[in-house]
């Protein structure tokens, strides 16, 4: 007996070396005898921790100085200078990353994938700036945002969109941030990122499709402002929801409004609120009884948001590689003999069995199943708000900004003409 | 009066409003908080999965690649023929440019001693397209590996090329141990 433990204790330690030879080298390391050193394998460090600290730093004290200048200082020269610093700085030098609006995406997966965990960096990135808007209005859109900044400089000569294509378009970042948030949560992409068409301007460095994307973006800017901001920004959304019950915010007059309307067409933005027409309100025939139809009809929305969301959860789960695998060689098993399909021939080599891929496409097609449905449901919800929105009037005497669309780019004041 | 009373009651909303998007900052960064690390963390690529498939060259949003090749010198050794640097056909163990398997002649061969020499890759002619580490990996050592090089890496929010890696041997690390360099799995190299 004890003899075959021996022999078991040889017969795994010659196995153990074998199979240690084999991890280690087919050809020995030579012995030298000319005196030849070994070079090192030279590894540059990452950028230091300590540097990302600064950059909070330089965040933070970017939003504080945008918050001066807007609401204390009232000075448009302020905010100009700063967001040319954080075009340079956020922008060009920090090459766009890391930026608030993607911001979100990391702090979507860090909920959802169990092995990721978010730095600190990007978490305090993602709450600041929210953190500001809630007490002072969009103080990050107007000057330490580098995507901003970047369309803010472009703006020639703004034209004035209608109110019902400012308020369409302005369901556009609902969608990219629902979306975003979905592909964040099922690991598929991050495709606010993917998809942002100013990073390859601050890199200098674009493939040729984001490349045109973003010159177009800058070119449409001169005309329509803020093209990014107003129509897409995912990031905007959060904000605007938080500025829209800012504590303080940015006013256009330092003390009372005189009626002059002299900053009525000063918003390249259409963000000037001007005061409510009563005769026009009652010509309108705006009343209780299309507020209550309006409120009764968001239910419907949010079904028919849950209905469109199961209904795409396929589509969108091949945006999963995965699951665009498994499906691929579902339909078309004749592929796996193609020799130039790099990703079957990895995964043949790979030897993970089809079972397994095909279980965890499942996997993940289940998420986008139930993350498409809550999708599709808020924003059905986004809809049905909107249109209840726009029957529900405020009564106002002064020309305001907009708090949830004011971007607090400080225009406006220079054309106020009443002294503090 | 009745206005007043409108306006106070319209702040009110306001004010409650305001505290309960405080709240669910609060309760997002709390939750957040949980996971958070202190330490960054960065892109790199695992070569005992990595395939050589050759997207590290064409899909890294620098160009060229911040993927170079690095050489573990440790594993390597110091053959004549090596199969990193010669084509598979070469005629003649020379440094020929027709010889040469590396597209851009990224490799230095250099003369040690009878019957060895060194392979020394020039990182700013390298775009990592791996073809030498699938040559030393299937007739050599495996010394010769892919990593990101960290002062190239833009370290983006989410790796363009992990995305498209085929194998998903790219994956998020902790920066103080920002390469897997393959000498450190079997010996212990002097850092």
């Amino acid at each position: 007996m004890k003899k075959l433990k021996y022999i078991f204790l040889t017969f795994f330690l010659l196995l153990s070396t074998l199979y240690l030879f084999s991890q280690t080298q087919r050809f020995p390391k030579p012995e030298f005898e000319s005196g030849y050193e070994q070079p090192s394998t030279i590894t540059p460090e990452p950028r230091a921790q300590a540097l990302e600290y600064i950059d909070v730093l330089i965040l933070l004290l970017v939003l504080s100085l945008a918050t001066y200048f807007a609401l204390k200082s009232r000075s448009r020269q302020g905010i100009l200078w700063l967001s040319v610093f954080t075009l340079i700085y956020f922008g060009f030098f920090r090459n766009g990353c890391i930026c608030s609006i993607g911001a979100i995406q990391n702090v979507t997966l860090s909920f959802f994938d169990p092995a990721y965990s978010i730095s600190v960096t990007a978490l305090l990135f993602f709450m600041l700036p929210l953190l500001f808007a809630l007490f002072f209005g969009r103080v990050f859109c107007a000057g330490a945002c580098p995507l901003g900044a970047i369309q803010d400089l472009v703006v020639v000569k703004p034209i004035s969109l209608p109110k019902w294509l400012n308020k369409t378009l302005g369901l556009i970042p609902y969608v990219y941030l629902a979306l975003a948030v979905l592909f964040a949560a099922t690991g598929t992409d991050f495709i606010i990122c993917r998809y942002d068409p100013f990073v390859g301007i601050f890199r200098m460095d674009a493939k040729f499709h984001m490349a045109v994307l973003g010159v177009a973006f800058l070119l449409m800017g001169m005309f329509v402002s803020r093209p990014y901001c107003r129509f897409l920004c995912p990031y905007g959304v959060l904000l605007s929801w938080m500025s829209r019950f800012s504590k303080w915010h940015l006013t256009i007059t330092p003390t009372k409004c005189i009626q002059c309307k002299l900053c009525a067409n000063s918003c390249p933005f259409d963000a000037i609120d001007y005061p409510t027409n009563e005769k026009e309100v009652l010509k309108s025939g705006l009343g209780p009884k299309r507020f209550l139809i309006y409120a009764l009809v968001i239910p419907i929305w949010i079904a028919v948001g849950v209905f469109v969301g199961a209904k795409s959860h396929t589509f969108l789960s091949k945006a999963n590689a995965d699951v665009y695998l498994a499906e691929l060689l579902i339909s078309q098993p004749e592929l796996l003999e193609d020799e130039d399909n790099l990703d079957i021939q990895t995964f043949i080599a790979s030897g993970k069995p089809m079972e397994t891929l095909v279980e965890e496409a499942e996997i993940i097609r289940e998420k986008f199943y139930i993350g498409s449905m809550i999708a599709g449901g808020f924003l059905g919800l986004v809809i049905g708000l909107t249109l209840l929105n726009t029957v529900i009037f405020r009564r106002r005497q002064d020309y305001e900004p907009h708090k949830g669309n004011c971007f607090s780019c400080a225009r406006c004041i220079d054309f106020c003409p009443v002294e503090k | 009066m009745e206005k007043s009373k409108g306006q106070s009651r319209r702040k009110f909303i306001q004010g409650g409003l305001r505290a309960s998007l405080l709240l669910s900052l609060g309760t997002v960064s709390v939750a957040a908080l949980k996971k958070v690390t202190a330490s960054d963390y960065v892109w790199q690529i695992d070569p005992f999965k990595c395939t050589q498939c050759g997207r590290c060259a064409t899909d890294c949003v620098m160009a060229p690649s911040a993927v170079k090749c690095v050489h573990a010198f440790d594993l390597c050794g110091y053959c004549d023929l090596c199969g990193g640097y010669f084509k598979p056909d070469a005629n003649k163990l020379s440094t020929a440019a027709e010889n040469q398997l590396c597209p851009t002649a990224a490799i230095e061969r250099k003369f040690i001693e009878e019957p060895y020499f060194e392979y020394h890759i020039d990182e700013d002619l390298c775009m990592g397209c791996g073809k030498c580490v699938a040559g030393c990996t299937s007739f050599g050592n495996g010394s010769m590996h892919l990593q990101i090089v960290h002062d190239i890496c833009l370290d983006c929010n989410e790796c363009s090329i992990a995305k498209v890696c085929p194998s998903d041997a790219i994956s998020r690390v902790p920066a103080s141990e920002a390469y897997k360099v393959k000498g450190d799995f079997s010996n212990n190299p002097e850092v």
